[in-house]
């Protein structure tokens, strides 16, 4: 139901993923007052040589949802399945295979370098811990992403303080390529670079895309960003996902009001842009208490009664396009 | 410089360095500009520009004792801030002159409560009893349209939300009744729908007490937004300034044009601002480029009605 285009089997299929966060009180012995509900019930898939876009507010579950896919996160109920297999029951050569499948770009290029290691060793971590490699051969590879990712090989031998952001979150790219992953969870990839340098990773990532064939879960706030290089496009709000659609359609028509606010809180960079200003009352409720029925319904300009009783089910309204609301 | 309202905040040759171990970093390399009474002046350009050293000088609070104001005016309705002693520029900061930073978690002091806060700000410029000062700091919660403000004067800054402090942070800012307000990327921090919310209060705000905003961004959205007019920062300099229509319409910067492209990238990297090229500091970057470029710095020249431009590339404006 939620596939946009007859692809084959996607590569990653989410179902019904769930992950509630104990809030414990007491000092000592912690009693369980709560769950913060970070994520409630996300179902997606990602095809190969394929993006899905995961935009949201912070705290809307955008990034325990790509935790969950690393596996740095156990879910409460649902699952993830690479290849139909059931990426959370994995253990031993099979984990360890897993990890060199799916690896993973940070935000911040600033902490995800080892200060005290030489890039050449960052990148050839996850070759070392995941797959016995000759001196030669690490090497060999280390060159090869280096080049990949439009680094000079000279770069192998300095260390990270020596690069700028730009040029590190391209290392960071080189070491999560260096084990030959299919899929890539990008987590803000760009927002730590400055405009006139985002352009130039993003780029190299569809480039890499269509040579590797790989796949990304794309998770970013940024919805300029996302539209660059998301194929498709899910909207989340408070742990569960509102919208989700191709991505020129849902930034051409987006359905559900959130979506439609948060496109419209998105400023286009224009004078003369046509204020269809959407501005929400009040903030993000807390996850650990949220409303009854449609999380989004008090902030909602269209609520109706029922909103606030019924959580509405993911409706497809067009082909590939589904949408959690009364109003359709 | 053709601005309409009478203008409040005159800034003529600034000049403001670092002194660091690795040599003197020109952060704010003369910089000129004017604000008039209720506009808005955007300040815009890449991290490590010095638009926010720029804004820090502005009240004097560079970092020290690195930072220094070598040369230059900061006439606020016409008397020079730069020269007057810390004690003085005490009375002036809040009262007549204000700033807004990014992070609303570093504005706030944790351990007092929001109350305390406002109500401490409110002491500088008021003489009055504290039953009456608390009455005032509820009403500017209000102003700043906080839900229930009765309750949140007890709060701490830790119980509340990024936008909920950054509100707090702005009726801080405007509790003096300033005439010039510097907000340093206010809504960075922020998520969009809550920055939205938060640039309409902003504009509210102007509205009623014709404040003077420079607005330090790096956010063209946020420019096309809240900006009256624009100026574009490079290298510790203004390379540009105009209307903000004209300049996302026709910028006449290379850099600009580059930074206004749908999708902006500019090869390379800005120059580091201990160790400046000697001509134009864009000129390594520059499609345009040639000798001339790489020898002198380029005047920054009229090239329309209140646009100016820094670039030999430019014919200046006949009329004019």
């Amino acid at each position: 139901m939620l596939e946009g285009r007859a692809i084959t089997e996607p590569l990653i299929r989410a179902e019904n993923l769930t992950k509630h966060f104990p809030v414990t009180r007491g000092l000592l012995v912690g009693r369980t007052t709560g769950h913060v509900k970070a994520v409630d019930g996300v179902s997606f898939t990602i095809g190969r040589q394929e993006t899905l876009g995961l935009v949201g507010e912070s705290g809307c579950g955008k990034t325990t949802t790509s935790r969950l896919l690393l596996r740095l996160e156990e879910p409460t109920a649902g699952r993830v399945l690479l290849d139909g297999q059931d990426v959370h029951a994995l253990r031993g050569l099979e984990l360890s295979r897993y990890h060199t499948r799916v690896q993973a770009v940070f935000q911040d290029p600033w902490s995800s370098l080892n200060p005290r290691l030489r890039i050449r060793d960052t990148v050839a971590e996850a070759l070392v811990v995941n797959r016995r490699v000759t001196r030669a051969g690490k090497l060999e590879r280390v060159e090869e992403v280096l080049h990949q990712v439009g680094l000079p090989l000279s770069a192998a031998a300095r260390y990270p303080h020596e690069f700028s952001g730009g040029q590190r979150q391209r290392i960071a790219l080189a070491s999560a390529l260096a084990a030959s992953p299919e899929l890539i969870v990008l987590d803000e990839p760009v927002s730590a670079l400055d405009v006139s340098i985002r352009a130039q990773i993003m780029n190299l990532l569809k480039d890499l895309q269509a040579r590797q064939q790989l796949s990304f879960l794309l998770v970013a706030h940024n919805l300029a960003t996302v539209r660059y290089i998301a194929h498709r496009t899910a909207v989340m709000y408070l742990g569960r996902i509102v919208e989700q659609a191709d991505t020129e359609s849902l930034y051409r028509t987006p359905l559900h009001p959130y979506t439609k606010a948060l496109f419209a809180a998105a400023l286009p960079a224009d004078p003369d842009a046509p204020r269809d200003d959407m501005i929400l009352s009040g903030e993000v409720p807390s996850p650990i208490d949220p409303p009854s029925g449609c999380h989004f319904h008090p902030r909602c300009p269209f609520a109706m009664e029922q909103c606030s009783r019924v959580a509405p089910e993911l409706k497809a309204v067009a082909p590939g396009h589904v949408v959690s609301c009364h109003l359709y | 410089m053709a601005v309409a309202a009478p203008v409040v905040l005159d800034v003529r040759g600034l000049r403001a360095y670092l002194y660091t171990r690795w040599g003197v970093v020109r952060a704010v390399d003369g910089v000129s500009f004017a604000l008039g009474e209720g506009e808005t002046l955007g300040l815009v350009g890449e991290s490590g520009c010095g638009k926010t050293m720029t804004g820090l000088a502005l009240v004097r609070l560079l970092p020290e004792p690195a930072g220094r104001i070598v040369e230059g005016q900061v006439l606020l309705e016409g008397e020079d801030l730069v020269t007057k002693s810390e004690s003085e520029m005490r009375r002036v900061r809040g009262r007549r002159i204000s700033m807004i930073l990014q992070d609303p978690q570093t504005s706030l002091n944790p351990v007092f409560t929001i109350g305390d806060q406002i109500v401490e700000a409110l002491r500088l410029h008021h003489s009055d009893g504290e039953r009456t000062l608390a009455t005032r700091a509820e009403e500017a919660l209000r102003r700043v349209k906080v839900a229930a403000p009765e309750q949140r004067m007890r709060a701490y800054p830790h119980q509340m939300s990024g936008g909920m402090k950054q509100r707090v942070v702005g009726a801080i800012a405007v509790a003096g009744e300033p005439k010039v307000l510097i907000a340093d990327e206010p809504t960075t921090a922020l998520d969009v729908t809550i920055q939205l919310q938060y640039l309409a209060l902003l504009k509210e705000l102007q509205a009623r007490t014709r404040l003077a905003m420079l607005f330090i961004t790096h956010d063209f959205g946020i420019v096309a937004r809240m900006c009256d007019r624009v100026a574009v920062m490079y290298a510790g300099r203004i390379v540009e300034t105009g209307p903000t229509r004209t300049l996302f319409r026709s910028p006449r910067h290379p850099y600009t044009e580059a930074l206004m492209a749908s999708v902006p990238s500019i090869e390379g990297q800005p120059p580091p601002l201990h160790d400046l090229p000697a001509g134009c500091r864009f000129a390594p970057r520059c499609a345009y480029v040639d000798d001339r470029c790489r020898r002198e710095y380029p005047p920054i020249m009229p090239v329309g009605p209140a646009h100016e431009a820094a670039c030999w590339r430019v014919e200046p404006s006949p009329s004019r």
